[in-house]
């Protein structure tokens, strides 16, 4: 695929890209409480939405949408938002770890593994001692089991390199998936399957204000660590050789990487289940916009996923309404058409040529 | 600044690929590394910029050992050239270059970027600016890696066959333009000569060991030759310039 030779000056500037995507966060972040099943109207959202915010007074018979308004949706839209953040952010992550354009969140193998420990709690019951945490806490744990396994495995005498890594995931993941397809298959109870399939194919439908703190704390840090080691990830990924001259210790660095990765996916993952494809097609617009320089990326990245995630949430809640699709349905149906429109548009050396 | 390196060896399992390498570089010098494929020359390399840790033996910049140095400091001191090309993401040059900077603290956006122009302007890629590294020819990547290594504004420079892929006029191009670096050189080259036109001092080295060392004309001598690389060499006189270069070809069979 030849690429046009003037690719590097028509970038779009980054400070205009980046308070034109907070804008749109912000437009974003109303509309997706504006827009939903229960019709009301977007006057009352807003009034709801002022009266929640500045400590006003509601009418007792505006109560039920009220509570609809803010304590269904707003936090809806917020952990969307957070989440969205937090998969393009470890997509950077992981691409430039194992050196792999094709690379995201979940290629290793901690997704499915966070899958695993939330349909045990979903279809077996396991953890009820934990009560509304079980399911959070047992994707977590078992997000980070996964994790540990993944490390040990891939590890050999020079590190963890890139190839090992992915084939590991990989593998693993594959492993993961049997166990939970053994669950869901094993389960007496239909609906517990569907909430199983459902959390396989991540859903925001479980959001409460209860998960936004610890969710956006661990995106933010991550986010922030990743951003301030842009130039390091930018030396790891022209190649493990170059980044020792330049000073970055490539084994070292993965590992890091690796930990927080896991950290924010897990987190992630365990809030809103595997939503797939924005951690691997947010990376990519954004470099085909801004370029390759992580500086740039990790500054914009985690805004045009965010935004993304929050208008895929809403249109997985209109489009089949009052039944609910699965959000990753909506990203991938999204997601695959823009992606391969953008990939063969040309002008992108999509992982090279 | 010198370059000493001293009893080194590194294993790969219980295979030993350098075995107790001496070796020195003058300031200010360009020695070039001259043997056979998988002879040892790309291992003993990494070990001078800290991409691999040696079983024994030192490696000394002014006396002090780069492997007991911080990462940065010594990347501050010592710039590579490597032989690896990862294709996967498409910096611009400008991108590529800036890369150098990363080992220096005490920078703001503007003194790098002073850095880098200048680098690029005397490795002539200041045009490239923003072009994609992948996008360019072999012997513009060269240019521009090597761009990224004077940004880094090292002392000594290491080279692992930076000819390599190259058209002629790149490779005379490339070497000059290493040469007039005016920094410490440690180059290995596969093109004898090439190195024996552009070395001030070479080392031969053949299974993991130093076999040879000392001026290019006293070292590649064709008994050597035949006995490290199999080949048989015939020097012969340059018609115009009188230096010596080698015809070569392969030796009879000796069965």
């Amino acid at each position: 695929m030849r690429r046009p030779p003037s690719s590097g000056s028509a970038r779009t500037p980054q400070p205009l890209l980046i308070v034109g995507l907070l804008l749109l966060l912000c437009v974003s972040l109303v509309c997706g409480v504006a827009l939903g099943a229960a019709g009301i109207g977007a006057a009352d959202v807003f009034r709801f939405l002022w009266a929640g915010v500045s400590g006003g007074t509601v009418h007792a018979d505006d109560a039920a949408d009220y509570t609809i308004v803010w304590e269904i949706r707003l936090p809806r839209v917020v952990l969307a938002a957070v989440v969205g953040a937090g998969l393009s952010a470890v997509g950077v992550a992981v691409q430039a770890m194992v050196r792999n354009a094709l690379a995201d969140p979940f290629v290793l193998g901690i997704s499915s593994g966070a899958a695993v420990g939330a349909n045990a709690v979903i279809l077996l019951g396991a953890f009820a001692g934990l009560g509304v945490w079980a399911l959070s806490a047992s994707a977590f744990a078992s997000a980070l089991a996964a994790m540990v396994l993944v490390y040990a495995v891939a590890r050999s005498p020079h590190g963890l390199t890139p190839l090992r890594l992915i084939l590991t995931g990989t593998a693993l993941a594959y492993g993961f998936e049997a166990v939970t397809t053994v669950m869901v298959f094993g389960a007496a109870r239909g609906e517990a399957a569907r909430s199983a399939m459902m959390w396989l194919l991540g859903s925001l439908g479980g959001a409460t204000w209860a998960q936004v703190p610890l969710a956006a704390v661990t995106v933010a840090a991550g986010w922030a660590w990743l951003r301030w080691r842009a130039e390091p990830l930018n030396a790891l990924a022209m190649g493990d050789e170059t980044s020792a001259a330049l000073g970055v210790q490539p084994a070292r660095l993965r590992r890091e990487l690796f930990l927080v990765t896991a950290a924010v996916t897990g987190t992630v993952v365990a809030v809103s289940g595997a939503i797939g494809f924005v951690g691997l097609m947010v990376p990519h617009l954004v470099r085909m916009l801004v370029g390759a320089d992580h500086r740039r990326v990790l500054a914009v990245a985690p805004l045009a996923g965010a935004v993304l995630l929050v208008w895929a949430d809403v249109l997985s809640r209109l489009l089949l309404a009052p039944a609910e699709l699965p959000v990753g349905v909506i990203t991938a149906v999204v997601g695959v058409p823009a992606f391969l429109l953008l990939m063969r548009r040309g002008g992108y050396a999509f992982g090279g040529r | 600044m010198r370059l000493d390196i001293e009893g080194l060896s590194v294993d790969a399992g219980a295979v030993r690929l350098v075995d107790d390498i001496k070796l020195a570089v003058d300031s200010g010098t360009f020695v070039g590394l001259v043997g056979p494929n998988g002879s040892g020359k790309s291992t003993l390399l990494r070990c001078v910029y800290r991409a691999l840790r040696p079983a024994g033996g030192t490696v000394r910049l002014d006396g002090d050992d780069v492997h007991a140095m911080e990462p940065r400091a010594a990347a501050r001191v010592v710039a590579a050239l490597p032989q690896e090309s990862s294709a996967e993401f498409d910096f611009t040059v400008t991108e590529v270059v800036a890369m150098g900077r990363l080992p220096h603290g005490d920078r703001t956006a503007a003194s790098d970027r002073e850095i880098c122009a200048e680098a690029m302007e005397r490795t002539g890629v200041a045009h490239l600016a923003d072009r994609g590294f992948l996008a360019l020819s072999g012997g513009e990547r060269q240019r521009v890696l090597i761009a990224r290594a004077l940004a880094q504004r090292p002392r000594v420079l290491v080279l692992d066959e930076p000819t390599n892929h190259l058209d002629i006029a790149h490779q005379l191009d490339v070497l000059s333009l290493v040469r007039h670096s005016g920094l410490t050189v440690l180059a290995a080259l596969h093109d004898l000569n090439l190195a024996a036109a552009h070395c001030d001092l070479l080392y031969v080295i053949a299974n993991g060991r130093i076999v040879a060392s000392g001026a290019p004309h006293d070292v590649l001598q064709p008994a050597l030759l035949a006995e490290v690389f199999g080949v048989r060499a015939h020097p012969v006189r340059h018609p115009e310039t009188g230096a010596v270069q080698f015809l070569f070809d392969l030796l009879p069979p000796t069965a």
